[in-house]
Order: structure tokens, then C-alpha cells, then sequence
């Protein structure tokens, strides 16, 4: 594909590509606190601040919990609004990350993800998302710093999008992305600032029985985030469901049109198919990893293997029917997982994997792979194992271990 | 529940308020109801300003105050605060 405008090449790390790409976004208030890996995001950002480059107010609070309740705030009265974090930080936000997906404000936030304590440590895995994937907001998994970029541009528009309109995560594996250079194309700053627009937003019916904008003004005062009774708290969760919906087809429609301008696509925005057309066995999984899958399905294909990868960039809204269809032919599946659900039978994404496969009718072998906690490093030997394996349960045709992990000391 | 409620389709979304508070009566919160004692009462006019829901008003051409019982709660403290002990609390 070729781009229709000029861009430059900048070597930024994940974390760079992030402030830089929320600079270009033209972010009115930007509330944050410092974390590993994150912790380069709101740093540039502050610098961009302080070297009047941007005219965003940035906050600095007090902890996480904090810096969302100032971002929840500043976005209901209409301004976009940025924030991001990782690991303890992300927990820590809990609460609010449900306050601001049902007040339904489209803040934007990158997580830089990484495991969580304890015991303690900084490096990279998706504990930290994947325990959060339940609090309403759209949730984007880059697979380099180039995809974050784009998928941050991207967001506030789907973030903002009258029809969606929720927060968005977008979340880049800690280390492997948000503190490793890459080449990122990058473009003119006017670009993006047309690209995202000036925030819309959709009439609401007031107290007053006024329809007016749903934002915090003086001229139309209305009441957000009241107490709901079972009469009513259930009507506006089913909202937020159809929100979710409607962020599938939004999602789309923002990456094509950002495919155009930039010449970059990531399959359909949603999910990313890697030889999947003619593949007997295929690897599912999230972020950075595909990467190194990819490589490996290369030197596979070269060796006349028919192995694919499916790479889910939005796990929500989940794509049901597009992981159903990418994986129709494939008849066994290797999903991975790099965060765990203790006692659940595997991890998340081989819960919802298993779970798209089930309504349909030729049940491929599926098992899970736990791999990369705690920032373990997955080689492409150990990818190369896992197709191998899938090999072998074609062969047997059998799974004699659902649930595998890969590097780990027994 | 009653059949009046409204779909989820017909709300606002993000639970914006589409009727004042003042229409969600919460009187039938209450489980004592506070009385007064014309006698005893001063109309020091103490209770209408601890009253946290705004259910005691000054009514100028009575030269009175009256409770509203659609929106007490029932919580006492304009009986807690009543210098001359005028409010009671009486079960509903």
C-alpha cells in the first residue's frame, strides 16, 4: 500500500511513540503518574509540556487512582484527555476504569503492560490487562512501535466516536515495545490533527427536558454518574454492551481510513491474519509475540509447513465471528497466553478462543500455551516447538496436554 | 418494576438524569417521621438548616415552617438539633 502523504522516520522506543503520537492529537488535559515501564510516556510528554510544544494541562496527582479521576472529570466536560500506566498502577485505577467506561468518557490510555506483584517485578507480561478486561473499555494490542503510534491516533477517534463512545486502552508489551528503538514513520502534525477532528458529541435529554451536547456545561447543566436502582442500573449496561458492538464496525471503518493516509494496515484493524488461508495449524496470540510467530511461520513455509498466526489486535470487543472464520480451515491451534487465570482452565485468551470455536461445528484440537511471565523471553525455537507440537496432535490425533508452558522448569 | 420504566434503547446514555430530582420521591425512605410540638417551637428556623435533604421550608404567609414528607428521610437530626426538644420522632 502507498501512503498518501509524506512522513518522516523517527527512532523512537514504544514509550516515545506514544507521547508523540498524543502530542500530534492535539490532548487538552493529560493526568498521569509515573510507573515501570510507562514511566518515558509521561516523561516526554512533560517535556513537550514544559517546552510549550503542546497547550495540553498536564496534572501531575498524587497515584493512579487519581490521575483517572482527573482524566473521568476533565473528559466529561468535553476535553480530550490522554493518561497511561502499567502493572500496579492499572490495579490501582480499578475502581475508576469502571467509573469512566459506564460515565462513558472517551478517555484514551496506553499501558505499557507488565506482571504484577508479588512478588515484584518490572517486566513484561499482560496480567495487568487481561485482569481489567472486564471494566468496559476497548482494549488495542500493538504489535510494534510502529502500531502504537497508529493505534493511538486511532483511538481517540474510536474513543470518540458518537456511536462507541468508551475509553480505549491501547497496550504495548512492556520492554519489548515500549523501551526498544524502532524505526517509526511518523507523520506531519497537521495530518494527524485533521485525522482526529475536534471532538463530537452526541444530545442527551436533561432534567430540564432540554436535548444538549453530553458534556459538563454551565449553559445546559445536567446530572452525571447518579445512583441507579435495579430499576434502571441493568438498561444502562445493556448500553454499553451495544457500545462495544458498535466499536467492532468503528474500529474498522478508523483503520481503513488511516490504511489510506498511511499506507500501513493491520489486517482489518480488528484481527491479523498470517497465512492463515490454506494453514492446517495456527498460533493465536496478542502483541509483540507475533512478531517473532511470524519469523517462525516464514522459516516454516519455507520448509513447506502450512502454518499460520492469528494475531488479535482488538480483544475488546472481542471479533467472535472473525476469530471463527480466520481459523475455519485450521485444524489445530496452538492459543497464547502470557498472563495466567489461576484455577480457570487456561488464560483468558484461550478462554475466549475455545469459547468462539465451540458454536462451530468441526471443533479444531485448541490448546493453550502460558508463556513470557514475569518478562520470561520466548525464542523462535520455542515457537517453532509449539507448531511442532500441533504437528503431533495431527498425527496422534489427540491432545494429551490441554494446557502447556513454555519455558518453564519443572 | 412498572411498565412507565423505559427501555434501554429510550434512556439517555451514561446515566444523564432525564428528570429533576425532584421528581424520585424519597419520603418512603423513612421509617420515623418527625413531628412537632406547636407549643414547645420557637421557629428558630435551626431545623430547616440542618435538614440535609431541604424537606423543612419556611412558609413566609404562614409564618411557619412545614416538613415535607415526600422527601424526609426520616433521619432525625432536625430532632437531634432543635435547642427546645419541640421535634419528635414517631414510628410511621
Amino acid at each position: 500500500m502507498k501512503s498518501l502523504v509524506e512522513q518522516k522516520v523517527l527512532a523512537l522506543n514504544g514509550d516515545e511513540a506514544v507521547a508523540y503520537a498524543a502530542k500530534q492529537a492535539d490532548v487538552d488535559v493529560v493526568a498521569a503518574y509515573p510507573i515501570t515501564p510507562q514511566t518515558i510516556i509521561v516523561e516526554r510528554f512533560s517535556e513537550y509540556v514544559a517546552n510549550g510544544e503542546v497547550e495540553t494541562a498536564f496534572i501531575c496527582t498524587e497515584s493512579e487512582h487519581s490521575a483517572l479521576t482527573a482524566c473521568l472529570a476533565a473528559s466529561l466536560t468535553g476535553a480530550r484527555t490522554f493518561t497511561a500506566s502499567a502493572s500496579a498502577g492499572l490495579a490501582l485505577m480499578h475502581e475508576m476504569l469502571f467509573v469512566t467506561s459506564g460515565c462513558r468518557a472517551p478517555v484514551v490510555m496506553a499501558i505499557a503492560n507488565r506482571a504484577l506483584s508479588a512478588p515484584i517485578n518490572i517486566h513484561g507480561d499482560q496480567s495487568d490487562t487481561m485482569a481489567q478486561r472486564d471494566s468496559g473499555w476497548i482494549q488495542i494490542y500493538a504489535e510494534n512501535a510502529q502500531e502504537v503510534y497508529d493505534s493511538v491516533i486511532q483511538a481517540f477517534r474510536i474513543a470518540e466516536h458518537p456511536d462507541v463512545l468508551l475509553p480505549v486502552m491501547v497496550c504495548l508489551d512492556g520492554f519489548q515495545l515500549s523501551h526498544s528503538v524502532e524505526n517509526v514513520n511518523v507523520f506531519p502534525d497537521e495530518i494527524v490533527k485533521k485525522f482526529v477532528e475536534v471532538r463530537r458529541f452526541p444530545k442527551v435529554l436533561t432534567h430540564e427536558g432540554k436535548l444538549a451536547l453530553l458534556k459538563l456545561d454551565p449553559e445546559n447543566p445536567m446530572t452525571m454518574g447518579p445512583l441507579a436502582f435495579p430499576n434502571y442500573y441493568f438498561e444502562f449496561k445493556r448500553q454499553q454492551e451495544e457500545a462495544m458492538k458498535n466499536a467492532l464496525e468503528v474500529i474498522r471503518q478508523v483503520h481503513d481510513e488511516y490504511a489510506r493516509i498511511s499506507g500501513r494496515n493491520y489486517g482489518d484493524g480488528l484481527l491479523d491474519y498470517y497465512y492463515l488461508e490454506d494453514a492446517e495449524i495456527a498460533a493465536v496470540c496478542l502483541g509483540s509475540t507475533a512478531g517473532t510467530v511470524k519469523t517462525v511461520v516464514d522459516e516454516l513455509r519455507a520448509e513447506g509447513v502450512k502454518a499460520g498466526l492469528l494475531r488479535i489486535r482488538t480483544l475488546r470487543p472481542l471479533p467472535f465471528e472473525g476469530i471463527q472464520k480466520a481459523l475455519e480451515n485450521v485444524k489445530a491451534i496452538a492459543v497464547m497466553d502470557r498472563s495466567m487465570s489461576f484455577g480457570g482452565y487456561g488464560g483468558a485468551v484461550f478462554h475466549e478462543v475455545r469459547h468462539a470455536l465451540y458454536d462451530y461445528d468441526k471443533h479444531p484440537f485448541t490448546v493453550n500455551y502460558i508463556y513470557g511471565l514475569g518478562g520470561r523471553d520466548t525464542s523462535p525455537m520455542q515457537i517453532r516447538e509449539i507448531y511442532r507440537d500441533l504437528q503431533e496432535i495431527l498425527e496422534k490425533n489427540r491432545v494429551e496436554t490441554p494446557i502447556r508452558y513454555v519455558g518453564l522448569r519443572e | 418494576m412498572t411498565s412507565q420504566e423505559k427501555g434501554w434503547k429510550e434512556i439517555s446514555i451514561a446515566a444523564v438524569c432525564w428528570k429533576p430530582s425532584t421528581e424520585f420521591l424519597t419520603g418512603d425512605w423513612k421509617t420515623y417521621k418527625p413531628v412537632r410540638d406547636l407549643e414547645k417551637c420557637t421557629r428558630c428556623l435551626l431545623c430547616v438548616i440542618f435538614c440535609p435533604d431541604g424537606a423543612i421550608h419556611w412558609k413566609s404567609d404562614k409564618g411557619d415552617i412545614e416538613f415535607d414528607y415526600s422527601f424526609c428521610k426520616g433521619c432525625g437530626i432536625c430532632a437531634n438539633e432543635c435547642p427546645v426538644k419541640a421535634i419528635e420522632m414517631k414510628l410511621e
